[in-house]
């Protein structure tokens, strides 16, 4: 434990990303207002003692709204890195593993997902498949199994070359039992720093296409939805455009922080360098 | 890696590839990669898009339109063809320079991205300025105070513009400088041959916004590229020979540590393509990015498919360019295993 709150990276973006956690978690059993009622004697108002962040233009408290689209983000994170992951790491050991044509099929896949612009194709799939969160959120998580896929293949292939492998297959341990018992808990540390930085993407992806109108819906609460009602009302209430954003950098940048603290503490020869 | 090149040491220098014939057959390897890569894209592209929902002769003709002239418009745009008689008519269209033409606009698509690509080249282009104009700067100065207050404050504006979304920034702008302070538009594109001045300002904000994103990532890289180069020999024999700081920072190194920061500035073109497309939403620019966008609402499948392949075209070709100039300038890049 001391290991890693000794690092500045990681307990302040520990704190800053229990912040955001603890936030969504609040928002499901109790928001300062219902997050979608909407109050006709209070559009617009003004950040005050009653609204500490103002509402928006049906009156709807922005505070409640901005803790009910952390558990947007947060679901929208878990899901895309949990199909990067699953997907990913799967064929980056079938392309250590077998190597060769299967490698190099796999890995000019994954470039040639790597060369299209991301948002691009997001706005692509949202569009076929219709703009809703679940197709946002599966366009975000088709660009991260690369990224998984990748990182998997790189470290695992550097494990199979190591000795205690080739202690396993002496004792003549099947190779799939080697992959689950020597190989994957090896991955681990890497993929958990990936992971925490992947988070991060995701949210700012998923604010961008709800911002476009791609993601989220209404009348549910997503944070880039809110900056993009926001835009129409930027004379009038300034406030909507500025509170969500900062949730957004707040909670991006917890997480940002926190996946570098942990690529600190598992691999101090990084530190350094950074 | 490091394996790599002890064995490359070992080997007797009669058997290693001569200079030029190594340059020919990675060129050669290179290309034909490329090639492929453009074609799988293509396909890539076309298929996709082929699956999107929504007859384009209904959507042109609209609801009341008679099945007979549907169908005869259908067979107007060869939409009853096979998938592969449709890819191959389209390609050729393509090439030959004929041209398909935007169902919505009635005008030849290539002509619209021409014309849309005089807001989003200069956009990109003046984005890229603010990213180089702000990164290597604040790098080199975050690597020479490193360690110390001056680089631990640029390390952390970094991080920030790292978790900040460039269309949020844009809005901040906007509410700056347009809402509070009045100075610039809050959106929209005169065009250049109105008022070319006030072109370029509507394009001051977007364009900085999406400068400032990309300097975080660039300011990081050089810094840790500079503090490479500051460890290396070759700088200490500047240094020794009594030349003054300036000239061993600025001359020296730096001109080394660029290296790798123009090579990620090239890759990060698609990036920048990405966050174009946002950025002119958010500002009401005419540009590519606005045009697909709508073009997917419109469901006006060939602006969408020909806007779509050239991005993705221009992202390849020069991670392409960026890849040979990196073979020139360093010769081990040749021989690695593609």
């Amino acid at each position: 434990m001391k290991r890693f709150f000794g690092n500045l990276n990681f307990t302040l973006g520990f704190i800053l990303s229990l912040f955001i956690v603890m936030m969504a978690l609040t928002s499901l059993v109790w928001t300062p207002y219902d997050a979608n009622s909407m109050d006709a004697l209070h559009r617009l108002a003004r950040p005050s003692l009653t609204h500490p962040l103002g509402t928006d233009q049906y009156g709807r408290d922005i505070l409640s709204r901005v803790m009910v689209g952390a558990v947007n983000s947060i679901i929208v994170g878990l899901v895309t890195v949990g199909i990067g992951i699953s997907l990913g790491v799967f064929l980056g050991l079938i392309s250590a593993y077998f190597g060769k044509f299967v490698d190099e099929a796999i890995m000019r896949l994954s470039d040639l997902l790597f060369g299209f612009p991301a948002v691009l194709s997001a706005i692509l799939i949202t569009s076929i498949l219709g703009p809703s969160i679940i197709n946002a959120m599966l366009a975000i998580g088709i660009f991260y199994i690369p990224v998984f896929a990748r990182l998997t293949r790189a470290v695992a292939m550097t494990i199979w070359e190591r000795e205690f492998i080739e202690a396993a297959r002496a004792c003549g341990v099947n190779e799939i039992y080697i992959t689950w018992r020597h190989v994957l808990p090896n991955i681990l540390s890497p993929l958990l720093v990936q992971a925490t930085i992947q988070f991060a993407v995701a949210i700012l992806a998923e604010a961008a296409l709800s911002y476009l109108g791609l993601g989220t819906q209404p009348p549910f609460a997503s944070w880039g939805r809110m900056l993009n009602e926001a835009q129409t009302f930027m004379t009038l209430a300034p406030w909507m455009a500025v509170f969500p954003g900062v949730a957004i950098a707040l909670a991006v940048l917890g997480f940002n922080l926190l996946g570098d603290g942990l690529r600190d503490t598992f691999d101090p020869k990084m530190v350094r360098k950074r | 890696m490091e394996k790599i090149d002890c064995i490359f040491l070992r080997q007797p220098v009669s058997d290693r590839l001569p200079l030029f014939k190594g340059m020919a057959y990675y060129l050669i390897k290179k290309f034909i990669t490329l090639l492929i890569l453009l074609f799988l894209v293509s396909i890539t592209v076309y298929s996709v898009l082929f699956l999107l929902p929504g007859d384009p002769a209904q959507i042109i003709l609209g609801i009341n339109a008679t099945p007979e002239t549907l169908e005869n418009l259908r067979s107007e745009l060869g939409l009853n063809k096979s998938f592969w008689h449709q890819y191959a008519d389209w390609m050729i269209n393509l090439i030959s320079g004929r041209g398909n033409r935007s169902i919505n606009y009635d005008m030849p698509v290539y002509e619209l991205i021409v014309s849309r690509l005089s807001v989003t080249g200069p956009l990109a282009l003046m984005a890229i300025l603010f990213a180089v104009a702000i990164s290597i700067p604040l790098g080199v100065y975050a690597a020479r105070h490193q360690n110390k207050k001056g680089d631990l404050g640029v390390m952390f504006f970094t991080q920030l513009g790292l978790a900040t979304p460039e269309f949020w920034l844009g809005i901040l702008l906007i509410l700056l400088f347009s809402v509070h302070w009045g100075i610039f538009s809050a959106g929209g594109f005169p065009g250049w041959s109105v008022d070319f001045w006030g072109s370029v300002k509507s394009l001051l904000l977007p364009s900085f916004a999406l400068g400032v994103i990309r300097a975080s990532i660039l300011t990081r890289l050089t810094r840790s590229s500079m503090l490479d180069v500051l460890c290396e020999d070759y700088v200490r024999t500047a240094r020794a020979k009594g030349l003054k700081e300036r000239t061993v920072i600025y001359v020296h190194a730096l001109r080394n540590a660029l290296i790798p920061v123009l090579t990620i500035l090239g890759l990060q073109l698609g990036q920048l393509m990405a966050g174009a497309i946002i950025i002119e939403n958010v500002y009401y620019l005419p540009g590519l990015g606005r045009l697909v966008f709508q073009a997917i609402g419109q469901r006006d499948l060939p602006v969408v498919r020909e806007v779509v392949l050239f991005m993705a075209v221009a992202v390849v070709v020069v991670n392409f360019i960026v890849d040979l100039i990196y073979a020139s300038i360093d010769p081990r890049m040749r021989l690695q295993k593609m």
